[in-house]
């Protein structure tokens, strides 16, 4: 993974004694809060319902081992004890003090982190596919170009006022796993028919209150464009993004406004005076980061298929967890292994303290000392060798994180919701928490498969409802919250977004609401369709109708 | 219906209450009740008096009911700030 340099890590340095600095006259009063809040949002600092919430960057979900161990020492240190992985693949910490504040950000430096631009309206965390560099379909890892971005954007004058929050995610994978179509910019490598590779480019993708598909406004281009192209659009952005409303800020409704056939030619026409600057990435530079981005030293193994599978036929939850969490490396007998952070009835995306460090040992042990942050809350070793999948089940198990349930219907994203978040209408972590449970206690589990349930508190979708299979948005309907589900969300490379089922629910009809919808896709399914193909297939009306029938209880609703 | 005063704490965000000696508290129980215009006028401005003496910020009257001597706001929002979490916030996760 990518280490500091001295001008990285000098401005990190720098930025604490900044921030310091900035604290202490907030403390003496020099400066009001109105003056001080945009300070420290630039620095991830929050203020929720109940403290300060510092928003760490996780860099394109990268972390290493000894900087989980520092995460955990903060946790222990300045906050409750544990910490909270969200869908940009950040970590927040719940209770930290302003007094505390630039104290933490010296520690992370120590440790190559930060929380710069984790909020602002600015370029925010860029995120990536967590299985990067490793995935058996991969055409092309992207981390460099993550690197490359990031450097290019923190602090970059230009764009530290833009209209709104700006959020980047790549991937190299037919498969798309990082929601590319759901972020301001998405960038995508593949290979042209040539077989160069280069990134398309998505543009105006987002959730919120006006969830949008990005619109592809270049199909190829050269990866060394790769950053003046997107100069080029956060300059027609930051020129003719709306700053009068902030509900209408964000560059998709610029998209949507002109179009995006009349976007890409004002993006190509300032690309055009820029392209040949420095902002072309020369060979050397991609070869200084890409030194960061080698494999491993892997050894020379061989898959061990047989030899997992005796083992597989003597422990069941071996072979679900086999099923249902590890996937494919593209190195001979490795793997790659998820470890959810969904157990029935926990928390969705909460890790605590001690957790942490066991994790910490365990990517030590097994995982050349590297993890990744996944967007669906989870982490993942991407380097596990097959021969030590038994071994690291067992202890993973002993830590109660080896829940098998990766893109089951109990691995719910869950934004924080009102619990939390001062933004938020309703609670959402109670609803993964009955659902999970209702799911794991069903036993129908692997019988049902694939399917994304995805919960947001509030209509800026920080749990992707928008994009779930089955989404569910919370709302304050006079003072009671209310759920409303909609169906047919995807965040992959065929994303769609979700259609309103109907009327909300109370909290209680949820979980037999989901069972309804879920037994008709049982009942209905052809063969093994999957959720999403059955619910294309036979349309939104048989599970309108499972769920709001006539003589259910569920129509005594707001 | 009975009034508090709330608000976050300047130098750790935490939530509190304003208290009839003038200070900030952080239990519910032990923060001042009005039940007249007049008196939440009055903590209103006390409570803006100390937000520009950067002792707190955003502070805000909310609506309680009393049960049993327990103090429970009216708006779950501020249920959730006066009381934390509803979640059990497990640090064995």
């Amino acid at each position: 993974m990518y280490r500091y340099d001295e001008f990285d890590q000098t401005l990190i340095n720098e930025r604490a004694i900044q921030f310091r600095r900035q604290i202490a006259r907030r403390l003496a009063g020099d400066i009001d809060e109105d003056q001080f809040k945009p300070l420290r949002l630039m620095n991830g600092l929050y203020l929720q319902l109940h403290a300060y919430m510092l928003r760490i960057n996780v860099p394109y979900g990268c972390l290493s081992a000894n900087q989980l161990r520092r995460l955990a020492h903060i946790a222990r240190r300045y906050d409750k004890g544990f910490g909270h992985f969200t869908t940009r693949q950040n970590i927040q910490f719940n209770w930290i003090s302003l007094t505390d504040a630039a104290d933490i950000m010296v520690e992370l430096a120590e440790v190559q982190m930060n929380t710069i631009q984790s909020s602002g309206n600015c370029v925010r965390n860029i995120t990536a596919d967590h299985y990067a560099g490793r995935a058996r379909d991969e055409i092309e890892d992207p981390r460099v170009w993550c690197e490359l971005l990031r450097q290019y954007s923190v602090l970059h004058p230009e764009f530290s006022y833009l209209p709104r929050k700006f959020k980047l995610a790549l991937t190299g994978s037919p498969h798309d796993r990082a929601a590319v179509a759901v972020h301001d910019i998405g960038l995508r490598l593949h290979h042209d028919i040539r077989g160069r590779p280069g990134f398309e480019v998505i543009v105006g993708g987002g959730q919120g209150r006006t969830p949008v598909i990005g619109n592809t406004i270049r199909q190829w281009i050269e990866p060394r464009h790769v950053i003046s192209y997107v100069e080029a659009i956060l300059r027609i952005y930051n020129l003719y993004g709306r700053r009068d409303n902030i509900f209408k800020a964000r560059i998709k409704i610029l998209v949507n406004a002109i179009g995006a056939d009349k976007f890409r030619k004002l993006v190509d026409t300032e690309w055009e005076q820029i392209r040949d600057t420095d902002l072309q990435v020369s060979t050397a530079e991609f070869e200084r980061i890409n030194a960061h981005f080698l494999p491993p030293d892997y050894e020379n193994l061989t898959d061990q298929d047989d030899e997992l599978a005796t083992i597989r036929t003597q422990e069941p939850a071996f072979d679900a967890w086999m099923c249902s969490n590890v996937a494919g490396h593209k190195v001979p007998g490795y793997a790659i292994v998820n470890i959810s952070l969904k157990a029935p009835g926990r928390i969705p995306g909460d890790i605590s303290a001690n957790k942490m460090e066991h994790v910490a040992e365990l990517a030590d042990q097994f995982s050349f000392g590297e993890l990744r942050v996944n967007h669906r809350q989870n982490l993942t070793f991407v380097d596990v060798r097959q021969v030590d999948l038994h071994c690291l089940w067992k202890q993973l198990v002993a830590l109660e994180l080896a829940t098998a349930n990766i893109g089951l219907a109990s691995d719910i994203i869950t934004c924080p919701g009102l619990d939390y978040c001062s933004l938020a209408n309703a609670r959402s972590i109670p609803i993964a928490q009955d659902l999970g449970l209702h799911f794991t206690n069903s036993g129908k589990l692997q019988q049902v498969g694939n399917l994304t349930i995805n919960i947001s508190g509030c209509v800026n979708a920080c749990g992707h409802h928008h994009v779930g299979n089955i989404g569910i948005l919370g709302v304050n309907k006079r003072g009671k919250e209310y759920f409303q589900l909609t169906l047919g969300g995807s965040a992959d490379e065929h994303a769609s977004l979700g259609i309103r089922l109907g009327r909300g629910l109370p909290r209680a009809e949820v979980p037999g609401a989901i069972e309804r919808i879920v037994d008709t896709y049982l009942a209905t399914r052809l063969d093994s369709e999957t959720f999403l193909s059955t619910y294309e297939r036979i349309g939104i009306e048989p599970f309108r109708k499972a769920v709001y029938d006539p003589v259910n209880p569920s129509r005594r609703v707001a | 219906m009975a009034k508090i005063l709330i608000a976050n704490r300047l130098s750790d965000g935490l939530v509190v209450f304003y208290a009839a000696d003038g200070s900030w508290v952080e239990s519910i129980t032990d923060g001042q009740l009005s039940y007249d215009d007049a008196t939440a006028d009055h903590l209103l401005a006390a409570g803006l008096a100390d937000e520009r003496d950067n002792q707190i910020i955003d502070p805000c009257l909310i609506e309680v009911t009393e049960n049993d001597g327990k103090l429970i706001p009216v708006d779950l929002r501020e249920v959730i700030r006066a009381h934390g979490p509803t979640i059990a916030v497990d640090r064995t996760i």
